[in-house]
């Protein structure tokens, strides 16, 4: 089938302003938006750029707003957005080029969370026990790949880019209830502040954007509530 | 930011093996980490079923069981030594990720759970084995985050999106690199004492694979072009369950939880190929079964796919056939339920892109070029080896896929990746800063960056009506037709020139974009001039093995030939259409090569 791609084009060493190009070309319906991106930079214009990596999910590197949706340009088919595609860089971040953004400020926010593991006592010679309960209650924040899809779908961070946003947040909430780690109490105390949870209004783009469907209003919802009672559970 | 700088330990990439590298440099040594992408997107991440150590969290098992399924699954070829070094080392390294917080499955009594893969047995009773650690279907993901978490803890420095070019060797002795900035195209030289390679695969080569776009092997052709050799470059793994067509990865923990292949005529066939483990043989032997079933029209409807089956109702029978049991003795079964817990990232690829329900229907699957066993040879304490005689390059580090420290030899056993990354990545970086303590900055040339331009704007400013595209997709098909699961004389030969070809048409590229500001086209080309130099390589050593071993299947000499290969291939680019082929010697200390039977 024949298929259309509106493609959002800023160079700042060309361009003054952003404008749209427009692709024509064959493709299978199963196939990705990412292939015919490639398609479109191998066969057509070479300085159409973007970031890519895995091609499957995982990596995180390809992010965009696909027909006003963020979504991974390698997890949305064809025929799941139909014969004619607009793709845009994600919103909120300063755009670079084409469909990449500086995506700085985004760590940045993951950075003041805290997000690693912290456990002062000497580790036993074995591995710490965690029961499968105890792991289960995190393990839907454990499958973030930093993509930003859900951040940069955020009105609120729209709104204030200092918004640690929902990436953050879910980033957090993966170690504030793990059994295991001691620093919850750090990392509420951090989520509680100006820039913390509470600029989140339960819109559920987030939600809505995760390509690993992490259930991101729910995991804010458990830290505000931490927040709110001083317990975990 | 200026475009000089200084550190005693540099780590080149950021997946497993270079963070963990960093990790344990960055404690003594004044460290930096050089990535093309942001490390969280490094192909370490897809890492799926699990990461081997012989801890025994069900049942019986001992680091020395792991060691022989290592050797027997390489074919013979890896380094005995260096394979009883890592596995004894493994069951330390996981605790260390576990105690690092990476969040493992778990057992019912709270320890790290743990899942049958190929290869891996009880030598006792050559039964399989639980040894693979995991996290779900995801435990790459779980460890690259892990490790780059730990990173932000300790402050270490990236250089994120920064391509290395260069390799700079003064006085015989890495001295530092060469990068390129992707977001300005400023050229940055990086002085070091140490320098470690940690720069992944380079599966890109082949058509139909499971890697990443960035899996191009910089590291590989950088070293290359140093003169630095590159090892056992003719074994390259084919992984039996690649999605069809699209050849993402469908992990081997789905036959460990007891998944099976199906041909059209609706046989398990693995039962001919590998009477005792089936399913779960190694991957080399599995992706040939399956070559063969498609060459004799039992592939899917006669086209060039199998099927994996990993419906509760399959599972459940073949486990019964099998006399499979649960640790307390219980007939093993599986719901849908559980199967979704334990590979939901499998399932879900699948309903992505196949529209296909794994609980209700069987994945159509074919092989798909995974993983590297070969690359820059090193000796068991990863330091970068140049020659037969193991001559060191010092201040030269490799680990990781990039790496040939040859614990893989003829092919790799699932899971040993991640083992490798991780014990020989932070061996890496414990080696590498202890030899910057005791070594002094080399003197750089005021024209360091010379070579590193010179590459660069050959690619710019070249002329004529070749698209790196197209010469890309001619060298994917030809390596994937005549280099891949079975090879043959006439069929190697004719890649050998085809690649050949495809370099000399590579000087008449002709970019778009001529601007600085991420210039992916600029590097995309230098990519593919990587991997055209890698293929090459492959070629040339696969044609010159005159037997078939582990990976390579040589149908004109279709037996394991000990007397005359019994040795590491080292291959140089010796400049136009030149590969020099030189051997040298397997070591052996306990186990002497013998039939090897699944």
């Amino acid at each position: 089938m024949q298929v259309t791609l509106k493609v959002y084009r800023y160079n700042p060493e060309k361009d003054k302003k952003p404008h749209y190009d427009t692709f024509t070309l064959e493709a299978d319906p199963t196939e990705r938006v990412l292939d015919l991106m490639e398609r479109i930079k191998g066969l057509q214009d070479g300085t159409l750029t973007f970031r890519r990596s895995c091609a499957h999910g995982i990596c995180g590197s390809d992010a965009m707003r696909i027909n006003g949706m963020n979504r991974l340009a390698c997890k949305t088919l064809v025929q799941d957005v139909g014969k004619k595609i607009t793709v845009e860089p994600i919103l909120g971040l300063p755009v670079i080029k084409d469909m990449i953004v500086d995506m700085e400020p985004f760590f940045e926010s993951y950075r003041s969370v805290m997000p690693y593991f912290i456990n002062n006592d000497p580790p036993p010679n074995g591995e710490r026990l965690q029961s499968p309960e105890e792991r289960e209650r995190f393990d839907d924040t454990t499958k973030c790949i930093l993509c930003a899809a859900c951040t940069t779908s955020c009105p609120s961070f729209w709104a204030n880019g200092k918004y640690v946003g929902p990436s953050a947040i879910v980033n957090a909430h993966r170690f504030i209830f793990d059994s295991r780690d001691q620093a919850a109490k750090e990392r509420l105390e951090i989520l509680a502040g100006q820039f913390g949870v509470y600029r989140c209004r339960t819109i559920f783009n987030c939600t809505l954007a995760c390509p690993r469907d992490i259930q991101i209003t729910k995991a804010i919802g458990e830290v505000k509530e931490a927040i709110a009672t001083g317990k975990l559970d | 930011m200026s475009n000089q700088h200084q550190y005693e330990v540099l780590v080149v990439g950021a997946g497993g093996a270079g963070l963990m590298a960093a990790l344990y440099a960055s404690r003594s040594a004044n460290t930096a980490v050089i990535s093309k992408l942001y490390p969280t997107r490094s192909h370490t991440g897809t890492a799926q079923g699990g990461i081997s150590a012989a801890i025994g969290n069900y049942e019986e098992d001992r680091p020395e069981w792991h060691t022989y399924d290592t050797v027997k699954g390489s074919d013979y070829l890896a380094d005995q030594d260096t394979v009883e070094f890592m596995c004894n080392e493994s069951p330390e390294a996981v605790y260390e990720l576990e105690h690092m917080g990476l969040p493992f499955s778990r057992t019912p009594e709270g320890k790290i759970a743990q899942r049958p893969f190929g290869g891996h047995t009880n030598n006792e009773t050559g039964k399989p084995v639980r040894r693979a650690c995991y996290a779900a279907d995801r435990t790459g993901h779980m460890i690259l985050q892990t490790l780059y978490q730990q990173c932000i803890k300790n402050k270490v420095t990236f250089y994120d999106e920064f391509q290395v070019v260069d390799l700079l060797v003064v006085n015989g002795k890495a001295a530092g690199v060469v990068a390129i900035e992707l977001a300005t195209s400023e050229i940055h030289v990086f002085q070091a004492k140490a320098v470690i390679f940690a720069t992944g695969g380079h599966g890109r080569i082949w058509e139909i694979t499971s890697n990443a776009y960035a899996n191009t092997g910089d590291g590989i052709a950088i070293a290359l072009r140093r003169g630095i050799p590159a090892e056992d470059m003719e074994f390259f793994q084919f992984h039996p369950t690649g999605i069809y067509r699209l050849g993402i990865l469908i992990t081997e923990g789905v036959r460990g939880e007891g998944g099976v292949l199906i041909n059209d005529k609706g046989e398990r066939f693995m039962d001919r190929y590998a009477p005792h483990v089936k399913d779960l043989a190694s991957r080399d032997v599995v992706s040939r079964a399956e070559y063969i079933e498609m060459r004799d029209g039992r592939g899917i409807g006669g086209k060039r796919y199998l099927y994996l089956d990993a419906r509760p109702e399959t599972i459940n029978k073949y486990a019964a056939i099998d006399g499979r049991t649960n640790p307390d003795g219980t007939p093993y079964t599986i719901t849908g339920e559980e199967l979704l817990k334990k590979l939901p990232d499998i399932i879900d690829f699948c309903r992505t892109y196949l529209g296909v329900d794994p609980v209700t229907q069987p994945m159509p699957v074919q092989p798909t070029a995974h993983y590297a066993m070969g690359g820059i040879p090193t000796n068991i304490r990863t330091e970068v080896v140049i020659d037969e005689n193991n001559t060191v390059m010092p201040g030269l580090y490799a680990a990781g896929e990039c790496a040939c420290v040859s614990v893989h030899g003829g092919n790799r056993l699932g899971t040993n990746s991640l083992v490798d990354l991780v014990v020989f990545g932070k061996h890496a970086g414990i080696n590498a800063a202890e030899y910057a303590r005791g070594a002094d900055f080399e003197p750089l040339p005021a024209d360091a960056a010379d070579f590193a331009r010179q590459q660069l704007d050959a690619i710019r400013h070249s002329k004529g009506d070749e698209k790196v595209y197209q010469i890309g997709i001619e060298m994917k098909q030809v390596m994937f037709d005549h280099v891949g699961v079975f090879r043959t004389e006439e069929g190697m030969a004719q890649a050998l020139a085809k690649i050949r070809e495809l370099k000399e048409r590579f000087k008449h590229i002709q970019l778009d974009d001529s601007g600085t500001i991420f210039n992916t086209e600029l590097l995309s080309a230098w990519e593919l001039s990587n991997l055209l130099d890698l293929a090459e390589i492959t070629a040339a050593s696969a044609l010159a093995r005159k037997e078939s071993r582990g990976a390579h299947a040589n149908e004109d000499y279709p037996k394991r030939d000990d007397v005359n290969w019994l040795k590491h291939t080292l291959a140089w680019l010796r400049g136009k259409d030149n590969v020099e082929l030189r051997y040298k010697p397997v070591v052996i200390t306990k186990y002497q090569p013998k039939e090897r039977v699944y």
